[in-house]
């Protein structure tokens, strides 16, 4: 904590983004996000697709929701109602995205296809919004923290996506091919990622 | 006591406030986004040019210049009657609609109208007969009962005051919203004759918690306006002399009615045997009609069968299923037509039983019903 108040500015939002994305990776080390991964990551660039955009809202409603949480809920007492708020809010956000992508790329829009409303219940933007009032985060701070857990989880659906694109199914047991080869794949990265965790202590 | 009221009284208004300011937000957001501004639809080849605001389904705005595109279950995506061939600008086939479509239809740019948005210029080929389908105003005449779950409807036409239709095809029927549950649509065969172009009546069978026979039993109200649209569908009278084999269950009396009354009036006398099949007696309707149908002529023949009538009862007529009732009169029908009406499973195993009995594939016509 002391090491995390001498360093300036950018260096803290610096240490915090990578912390986020790499330390505690919000898919391969909380496991949270995991429908959508599981869903989409068949090829690299739906992956990179639906990771930048999980990024993006990740990071923006994370500073939405350091807002609302702040300065609307704090004040009126109304703590207590911070899940359904961020829900609400991300949903309300997310459908705003989904406009957007459908009327400037629809290249994107069809091949998110049916996968673009799992943004809108995708546990990682949820986790990250939650998890950011747990720590002594001011605004900037807060952003840094979602761009950085919306980084990780981008990140980890990527790798996912290029590794199951070299797999050929046609050699797995039937039961393996899809999902299960792919949480194994998961299991496998986690592992080498819980190796990072504890390294930045934020 | 009072921080707790104040607290639960806060805390909706705060979440009934966000709600609203969100849902504001977001469908003026709609509005200034999603604006596709004007697109060309073109026509079967440019025969037709239509000016329409982009931004919606290709059914909903083809409706809108009234040209009307077959649907049922109102544009999700779950019925596929509003198949159309798209030429061009039709965007990605969405994954709602590849279950619905085989590869050949793919191939020649088929598509559910209900699911392609329309962003931009499109090309669209559209059947001429569906340039026939228009939107009707009409009044119901009344409500009869036929059996304890059947209704009869009758209705007069009000705007457009007449109908051209086939024997054998159907309207469908707009239901009003009723306790929270929302306006369908829902196709019902048409019992009634083509002469009569003023009236159309309909048979329509409850189904428990349907949301549109639920509103015709119980909501709707004889001397009430509604609104139809049609005629739909390809089941109809062959060109043919061929003999004839009907067969049909419930409600799917109305388009085998219409067809064998339309016979009996335009004097068409090819050898028909009609098969109903019921439960018991109190499922039959419109028996008598039909018996005096068989008496005034020689080429039609009535054969209802029941299948789980009482043995005591004084019933006289052919117990057991339509398809045994098949067997029994029959051992051959090489050069038969047939024409099949009621739910999947009927129609499936009459189409089944009439294969064996030598009927060819392409001369077995059915209208079926979920």
């Amino acid at each position: 904590m002391e090491a995390y108040q001498e360093t300036n500015f950018f260096a803290t939002l610096f240490i915090i983004f990578i912390s986020a994305g790499l330390t505690n990776n919000i898919l391969l080390a909380r496991f949270l996000g995991m429908c959508s991964c599981l869903g989409v990551s068949k090829k690299v660039d739906t992956s990179v697709g639906l990771g930048a955009a999980v990024t993006f809202v990740t990071a923006t409603t994370a500073a939405l929701n350091y807002l609302v949480y702040y300065y609307i809920l704090v004040p009126l007492g109304l703590e207590f109602l911070k899940l359904i708020t961020f829900i609400v809010v991300i949903a309300a956000f997310t459908q705003f995205i989904e406009m957007v992508i459908e009327r400037y790329s629809i290249k994107l829009y069809n091949s998110l296809g049916i996968f673009l409303p799992l943004i809108t219940v995708n546990c990682a933007i949820l986790g990250i919004s939650l998890f950011m009032l747990n720590k002594p985060y001011g605004f900037w701070e807060s952003f840094a923290y979602g761009l950085g857990g919306g980084f990780g989880w981008f990140l980890a659906i990527a790798l996912i996506g290029g590794i199951r694109e070299k797999i050929n199914e046609k050699f797995l047991p039937e039961g393996l091919a899809g999902p299960g080869i792919t949480l194994i794949i998961i299991g496998i990265m986690s592992l080498a990622f819980v190796g990072f965790s504890g390294m930045i202590k934020i | 006591m009072g921080t707790i009221l104040t607290g639960i009284i806060t805390a909706t208004v705060f979440l009934i406030l966000m709600g609203l300011v969100l849902a504001i937000l977001l469908v003026l957001a709609e509005k200034k986004i999603l604006n596709y501004g004007t697109c060309k639809i073109s026509i079967n080849d440019g025969n037709k040019e239509l000016e329409v605001q982009g931004g919606a389904s290709l059914l909903s705005l083809l409706a809108e210049k009234n040209i009307y595109i077959p649907s049922a279950c109102g544009g999700r995506g779950s019925c596929a009657y509003c198949k159309l061939v798209v030429s061009e600008g039709g965007g990605q086939l969405s994954p709602v609609e590849e279950p619905y479509l085989t590869a050949d239809e793919i191939k020649a740019g088929v598509r559910l109208s209900c699911q392609v948005k329309v962003r931009n210029d499109i090309s669209i080929q559209i059947p001429e007969a569906l340039f026939k389908i228009k939107k009707y105003r009409a009044r119901v005449e009344h409500k009869k009962v036929l059996t304890h779950d059947i209704l009869e409807l009758r209705f007069k036409l009000l705007d457009p005051q007449t109908i051209d239709f086939k024997a054998g095809q159907y309207v469908q029927l707009t239901s009003e919203t009723y306790k929270g549950r929302e306006s369908v649509m829902r196709a019902y065969s048409i019992s009634s004759v083509p002469s009569e172009k003023n009236y159309i009546e309909l048979n329509v069978r409850l189904v428990p918690d349907g949301i549109c026979t639920t509103w015709v039993f119980d909501h709707m109200k004889e001397g009430q306006e509604v609104t139809l649209s049609g005629p739909y569908g390809d089941f109809m009278l062959s060109d043919t002399s061929a003999p004839m084999i009907c067969m049909a269950g419930g409600s799917g009396m109305a388009p085998i009615h219409s067809i064998v009354n339309h016979m009996a009036e335009m004097n068409i006398q090819r050898l028909c045997y009609y098969f109903f099949g019921a439960q018991q007696q109190r499922d039959l309707f419109y028996l008598e009609e039909l018996r005096k149908l068989e008496r005034d002529h020689e080429w039609f023949t009535f054969i209802p069968a029941l299948s789980a009538e009482p043995e005591s009862s004084g019933w006289t007529g052919f117990r057991g299923l339509v398809t045994e009732a098949l067997a029994e009169h029959f051992d051959d029908l090489t050069g038969y037509e047939a024409y099949l009406c009621g739910s999947p499973g009927m129609v499936g195993a009459c189409e089944k039983e009439l294969k064996k009995f030598n009927v060819e594939e392409d001369k077995i016509y059915y209208d079926e019903f979920a």
